[in-house]
């Protein structure tokens, strides 16, 4: 079944120029799609458009249907509906993401509450327990703690325990683990895949690096300047690139890690 | 692509900006006019008293006399320039005090970096009117104390905003990469902390202006500013009260003449704002 | 061979904080060599930095640049220290005054250093500016004109512009994109080549690491966990912190 279905969508400044070109995808549920570009390809726009974000001063057209909804266009209050219920989103700085001023379990427990109507003692176990899913340790400390108490693993943790809370349909993650370190990256990854695993999650996964994309997603679309490059099973797009742009950044990828591989040969 | 990126003010924006400055500029050209003009050419003498109490508008009076029978327009004129030079006055003593305390305490480091930064606090706390009595005690009730007083209450406000920018500008990358070039500090403030943080503080001290301007009519129609036979337009409005019923004139168009002069300012203030905003010049690859 | 560089027995512990940041950490810095510092967030990589670009002081242990201690009191000292020793930051959007041109911010180390006019400047501005690949024009515009990685150039062009005998680099291509990335390592690798430059380089990716520099030091929460040739080091880690380091990096799939 097709959850998100993405078409034509091009994104256009009111100067003039245009982010995303003609862009045309779907998801079905259950499916995990990477999209894969640098900076400037749209591939963040892209997100956004699908949750309806986009900021004032850029046009939207084509069509974004998630879950039955069309998205463009939308008045508010149905994209507030669907933001959370059917896709919830993960981004980059975890930081930004989260209220500085409240404390981490309120931040939890807000969307929680939405969904379940949960209150008081039961609320509170339920937030417990979404942040011991995430595998967070001393559950009851972080609930407690305020964002910047704790570390930017741990934030990012947080930000994806409120992302599940609502049992989104897709689950959509812009390069989620890039302000990472590579340590606390391996280990967000292997979370992030037994918990989209365990719920049968959609999953829209944005990043520069092709390994990640390759780790946790089963088909990959490739943008650059706003248009899709190539698309197909990720292994194919990493293993036997076709478009000159994902050759080049598969032999960059591949040159860089290459030197890792030389050296560890002995 | 960030999404700083994304959230740019699109063209749009910026022309609507440029018609705020170009407004501004007008609103404030109408009064600098006034005050320049004022400087070679007045109606009347201002203190001659010929026109008869509070006649009404004409017969050689443009906009009437007051309860002494002076010119108004003429008050009025003296007035613009009483308070374009309390507004650049206030604000020429904000800036150099301001930029100067404010970049030394942008330096200071640990205990130093707190007392000063409580001190600016204290000084903002401090209210305008209570600085300029105590000005006025210590010297008269001139224009000068008036100005002395608003820009050193300004200063401190200013300070804390350049203590701020400067903090925030001495974080960056190209701060460190200019001491490993071997940059003095003196060349570092001058070459680089400067250049970058006076979009912000031009933008601050056009509003402080219009805050000066304010403050010195305050002042002066508490009887703190300018004395008789300077007519400060703040002197005018306490003058006028009492005959506001009968002739409106007097307490009406020095109050205009304040509110174009403020409005001004402030559109100016906001114009500059966003054509000088190193943001919307930056990041834009 | 005196090494360039050298930390001794070097701790930081900052000013209210209660542990050190960094802890008994002693590195040499051989002419010609490249060092890698590797480690993750809060290991004291851009402590050390600091420390090698002579713009924190230890708490205890010694700097010595030449063999001679670095002392801050030294104009002499600092002003052959500076010349020798220029440094490549990591984002390329924080480390170009936005308010300058590009040819008056390649050429800020010759000015500062005293080492030449504005006028006699210029030549060497636009040698440094064509030796990373960027094109003559440059000189006259802004910053915000250029990408990430054109920025990242200009950034290299102004540490290479007074020939200095060390550049330091701190994550110098974590903020590119791959394929940028690759160009830049590149050019640090001919650059490296070409002028002999000794190279220490701060980083958390380790196939830049291993791509770049001879040497490889791993710190942990601001200790030296291991340091040495970086075959070894990432071919065969002792420690099993370098070993998780070396197993967290994601690979493409064969």
């Amino acid at each position: 079944m097709t959850l998100l279905d993405v078409r034509g969508l091009t994104v256009r400044t009111d100067d003039g120029r245009t982010l995303v070109d003609d862009l045309s995808f779907t998801v079905d549920s259950g499916e995990r799609l990477g999209l894969i570009g640098e900076s400037g390809s749209g591939k963040s726009l892209t997100t956004l458009a699908v949750l309806g974000l986009l900021p004032d001063g850029m046009t939207v057209t084509g069509s974004v249907e998630l879950a039955g909804t069309q998205i463009v266009g939308a008045p508010e209050k149905r994209l507030t509906a669907v933001r959370g219920r059917d896709a919830a989103v993960v981004f980059q700085e975890p930081l930004t993401a989260l209220d500085p001023l409240m404390r981490v379990g309120r931040q939890i427990a807000e969307p929680l509450a939405r969904r379940t109507g949960l209150r008081g003692r039961n609320l509170r176990t339920a937030v417990t327990e979404a942040l011991l899913r995430v595998r967070l340790p001393e559950p009851e400390r972080i609930a407690r703690a305020f964002p910047h108490e704790i570390s930017g693993g741990q934030r990012q943790r947080v930000a994806l325990a409120m992302a599940l809370a609502c049992e989104p349909s897709l689950l959509i993650a812009d390069e989620p683990t890039t302000a990472l370190d590579v340590s606390v990256q391996a280990e967000m990854l292997e979370l992030l895949d037994t918990l989209v695993r365990e719920r049968e999650m959609a999953v829209l996964f944005v990043s520069h690096d092709l390994a990640v994309v390759a780790a946790v997603t089963d088909r990959a679309l490739v943008m650059k300047d706003g248009r899709a490059v190539e698309e197909g099973p990720v292994l194919d797009v990493v293993g036997a690139p076709r478009a000159a742009y994902t050759k080049a950044l598969v032999a960059g990828a591949r040159k860089l890690e290459s030197a890792l591989d030389l050296r560890s040969a002995r | 692509m960030t999404y700083t990126d994304v959230l740019r003010k699109p063209a749009e924006a910026r022309r609507r900006r440029s018609a705020t400055l170009l407004a501004g500029c007008t609103l404030t050209a109408l009064i600098a006019l006034l005050a320049v003009v004022s400087l070679v050419w007045l109606p009347y003498d201002a203190d001659d008293t010929s026109g008869g109490r509070l006649a009404g508008p004409g017969d050689g009076h443009l906009l009437g006399t007051d309860k002494l029978g002076r010119d108004l327009f003429t008050q009025l004129m003296t007035g613009s320039r009483i308070a374009v030079e309390a507004g650049l006055g206030s604000v020429t003593i904000a800036a150099l005090i301001g930029v100067t305390l404010g970049v030394l305490a942008a330096f200071a480091q640990g205990w130093l970096d707190d007392t000063l930064a409580a001190f600016l606090d204290i000084l903002i706390a401090f209210p305008t009117l209570l600085l300029a009595m105590l000005v006025v005690a210590a010297r008269s009730a001139t224009l000068g104390s008036a100005v002395l007083a608003i820009g050193l209450a300004q200063s401190a406000v200013v300070a804390r905003l350049v203590r701020i920018l400067v903090k925030r500008v001495l974080a960056q990358d190209y701060v460190t990469a200019a001491r490993t070039s071997g940059t003095s500090w003196p060349r570092t403030v001058v070459g680089h902390v400067l250049p970058n943080i006076w979009p912000t503080l031009v933008v601050n001290l056009a509003l402080q202006f219009g805050l000066a301007v304010l403050a010195e009519a305050g002042l002066s129609y508490l009887g703190l500013g300018a004395p008789p036979p300077n007519a400060s337009w703040g002197r005018m409005l306490q003058e006028a009260q009492a005959t506001f019923t009968t002739a409106p004139a007097g307490a009406l168009a020095p109050g205009i003449l304040l509110v174009v002069l403020v409005v001004g300012v402030n559109l100016v203030a906001d114009g500059l704002r966003d054509t000088l905003d190193p943001a919307t010049r930056r990041r834009r690859s | 061979m005196t090494p360039v560089l050298e930390l001794t027995d070097v701790a930081v512990r900052y000013r209210g904080a209660a542990a050190d940041v960094v802890q008994d950490v002693s590195l040499a810095v051989e002419p010609g060599q490249s060092l890698a510092l590797v480690g993750e967030s809060g290991a004291g990589k851009t402590t050390l930095l600091r420390l090698l670009l002579g713009l924190a002081r230890p708490t205890a242990g010694t700097v010595r640049f030449d063999g001679e201690p670095l002392s801050p009191r030294d104009r002499r000292q600092l002003r052959s220290f500076r010349r020798s020793v220029q440094c490549v930051f990591q984002d390329p959007y924080s480390s170009l005054d936005p308010s300058r041109r590009v040819a008056a911010i390649v050429a800020e180390p010759l000015r500062s250093l005293g080492l030449d006019t504005r006028a006699s400047a210029a030549p060497k501005v636009a040698a440094a500016l064509e030796r990373v690949g960027l094109p003559a024009d440059a000189a006259d515009r802004y910053p915000h004109e250029f990408s990430g990685g054109q920025r990242q150039r200009i950034a290299i062009a102004r540490a290479i512009v007074c020939d200095p005998r060390v550049l330091l680099a701190d994550e110098p291509v974590s903020a590119l994109d791959v394929t940028t990335r690759v160009k830049v390592v590149d050019l640090l690798a001919e650059l490296k080549e070409e002028r002999q430059l000794t190279l220490v380089m701060v980083s958390h990716d380790l196939s830049v690491v291993a791509s770049l520099c001879e040497r490889t030091a791993v710190l942990e929460r601001g200790r030296l966990v291991e340091q040495g040739d970086t075959r070894q080091v990432l071919g065969a880690p002792e420690h099993p912190y370098t070993r998780r380091l070396i197993d967290s990096v994601p690979r493409l799939p064969v």
